[in-house]
């Protein structure tokens, strides 16, 4: 019985394709795998809107929507009727083809990452060798996306803010890349089943989860920072700053178009999260060796939805930071770290299964830590203006 | 160390988040048309015209009570020009009984009004007074916000109940200027008969 709700969505999947003849079936399958995909995540993305209202309502003392439905509930529809009810406009002096497909392209490649994301035991749409390779190929695609957007508009805030959005997503993709490698050199795959079912294994009850290891910690660190710059949330929301640039690459989007690119948005979010989620705190396993009898994909989209939780508390805490120190945090701070990480990983390979290799890991952690963070982010002091000229 | 403020800063929302089931300062909405707070004494929204009620239960006598004489002061110190006044040809005896111009149109054109109160402050009869009322709107943006002086004349009552310490000084200073005036017309009838009675008797000598 618990086998079978583990596997529930895989039964369904192969019954609903068992009504066609044997040679469509896999076919069937996929695009069973898909409309479900489909589906799922958008609705998921009214809850997480819902969600990120209310919890940032309450961490600023006020309560957040509550007019739509007991709570609220109901705003997201209000919401998405609205969207679809709205004008359509498409500025005169804008490219319209590339303004059209900006964030259907946007859209489409933050779907297209789920498809290599397990998401439950034998839940994966494909199980590509590469899966991570193809995850961040795909990904890399919304950086055009943002920038089609900020320039078919022809608007200086657009434009302004797809530079910003491209320069930052540049800059992070790099140290996304590099937080995940140390994952790949322990797992020694780059198949996102694999990695997850390397992570599937209990000592004392305790999981095997990546992130219980000092290389492990520092990679998810670096890549929840990286995660966030990524998928443009605050604190790192400076492409659609709104006190500077109006809204960003999506100033001269309105009603469906604006919405698509909101989908677009916490989709990134949910698949970014889901990716952490199968990197480093063990995709869809279960907390505790006693909890195995809860269905897979139930602990994936709770791990999910905590990293969504962290998001929203994130955006409620921290102010946007500004270009230079964006800058100067990815390229002088994280990525050193991250280069670092790789060190640290092959040294704990290599030292073998002793309680060492804890002590020495974590104690190069930690002092490069430090280290880095007292010299290359120290807070410059600059004196007052002086003028050479003008007095 | 690094990531102490994003730390500590973290631990804040936290506290307001789950502090905000729990207890009423981490959580200062109130539910506006639902709940409401009382009025502050010195709030202002718009001027309204004050009248003295002889009678307090007849509303109808607002006409006869209104302090305002149309000097049009206020009419030309208003910085928007968002008062309009048309003084009457005849003369009223006023509260203290002299005869005194009235305002025969006495409009306020809300949409314009900015509330700055310096109506207020140059009006020589404390006849224009700032109120409380601020839920004014209304489907018509035109006639709908020009207020006539029907609907700007509100009783002594209603002063004293939103802004009562204002409008006990305000009757204070009108009572000094009500037994000033008494006593002047006193001394001026007093003097008026003494004068009559030397004539009297000057003409009897």
């Amino acid at each position: 019985m618990i086998q079978n709700l583990d596997q529930i969505l895989v039964l369904l999947q192969h019954w609903l394709a068992s009504f066609l003849p044997a040679a469509w079936q896999g076919a069937a399958r996929v695009l069973i795998s898909a409309a479900t995909i489909v589906c799922v995540f958008p609705a998921l993305f009214a809850v997480a809107v819902w969600l990120e209202r209310k919890g940032l309502g309450r961490m600023q003392n006020r309560l957040g929507p509550n007019r739509v439905g007991p709570y609220g509930l109901l705003q997201p529809i209000a919401d998405g009727i609205k969207s679809l009810t709205k004008e359509d406009i498409v500025p005169l002096s804008a490219d319209a083809a590339v303004h059209f497909l900006a964030p259907v392209l946007l859209v489409i490649t933050a779907f297209m990452g789920f498809a290599v994301l397990p998401m439950g035991r034998n839940m994966v749409l494909v199980d590509l060798d590469a899966g991570l390779l193809f995850y961040f190929a795909i990904g890399a695609s919304t950086e055009l996306a943002v920038f089609m957007a900020g320039w078919s508009s022809r608007n200086k805030y657009s434009l302004l803010g797809a530079m910003r959005a491209v320069a930052q997503m540049i800059s992070y993709e790099v140290v996304l890349l590099l937080s995940s490698v140390v994952v790949v050199m322990m797992a020694g795959s780059l198949s996102l089943t694999k990695i997850v079912e390397s992570q599937n294994q209990y000592t004392w009850g305790f999981p095997h989860w990546y992130i219980f290891t000092p290389w492990g910690l520092a990679g998810f660190i670096m890549y929840a920072i990286a995660a966030t710059a990524e998928t443009n949330r605050s604190p790192f929301d400076l492409p659609e700053g709104e006190s500077e640039l109006v809204a960003g690459y999506h100033t001269e989007y309105s009603g469906f178009k604006f919405a698509l690119f909101f989908l677009g948005e916490y989709v990134a979010m949910f698949s970014i999260s889901g990716l952490g989620t199968t990197l480093f705190l063990g995709g869809w396993s279960a907390p505790f060796s006693f909890l195995t009898w809860i269905p897979s994909w139930i602990w994936f989209f709770s791990k999910l939805m905590l990293s969504i939780f962290v998001f929203i508390w994130m955006r409620g805490t921290l102010p946007r930071l500004r270009q230079d120190q964006l800058m100067n945090f990815a390229w002088k701070f994280v990525l050193p770290m991250c280069l670092l990480n790789l060190m640290v990983a092959a040294v704990w390979r290599f030292m073998g299964d002793s309680w060492l290799r804890w002590f020495v890991c974590s104690a190069i952690l930690l002092l490069a830590y430090a280290g880095v963070g007292l010299t290359e982010l120290r807070k410059k002091h600059i004196g007052p203006r002086s003028y050479r000229y003008a007095e | 160390m690094l990531g102490e403020g994003i730390l500590k800063g973290m631990a804040e929302t936290a506290r307001n988040f789950f502090g905000s089931y729990f207890s009423a300062d981490r959580m200062t909405t109130v539910e506006y048309p639902e709940q409401r707070i009382a009025p502050f004494e010195a709030a202002r929204v718009f001027p309204f015209l004050v009248y003295d009620a002889k009678n307090t239960a007849d509303a109808a006598d607002w006409e006869a009570g209104l302090r305002c004489v149309a000097c049009q002061i206020c009419e030309k110190e208003c910085p928007p020009k968002c008062i309009y006044i048309d003084k009457s040809t005849d003369k009223k005896p006023d509260a203290l009984g002299r005869p005194q111009f009235y305002p025969a149109r006495f409009d306020i054109d809300i949409s314009v009004c900015m509330s700055c109160q310096i109506c207020v402050e140059v009006c020589p009869f404390e006849a224009i007074k700032m109120d409380t009322e601020f839920e004014l709107s209304t489907d018509d943006r035109f006639g709908g916000l020009l207020l006539d002086r029907k609907q700007l004349a509100k009783p002594n009552e209603y002063y004293h109940q939103i802004h009562l310490t204002e409008a006990n000084g305000v009757d204070a200073r009108l009572a000094v200027e009500k037994a000033k005036s008494e006593a002047k017309t006193k001394a001026v009838a007093a003097a008026k008969a003494t004068s009559a009675a030397a004539a009297t008797t000057g003409e009897g000598a």
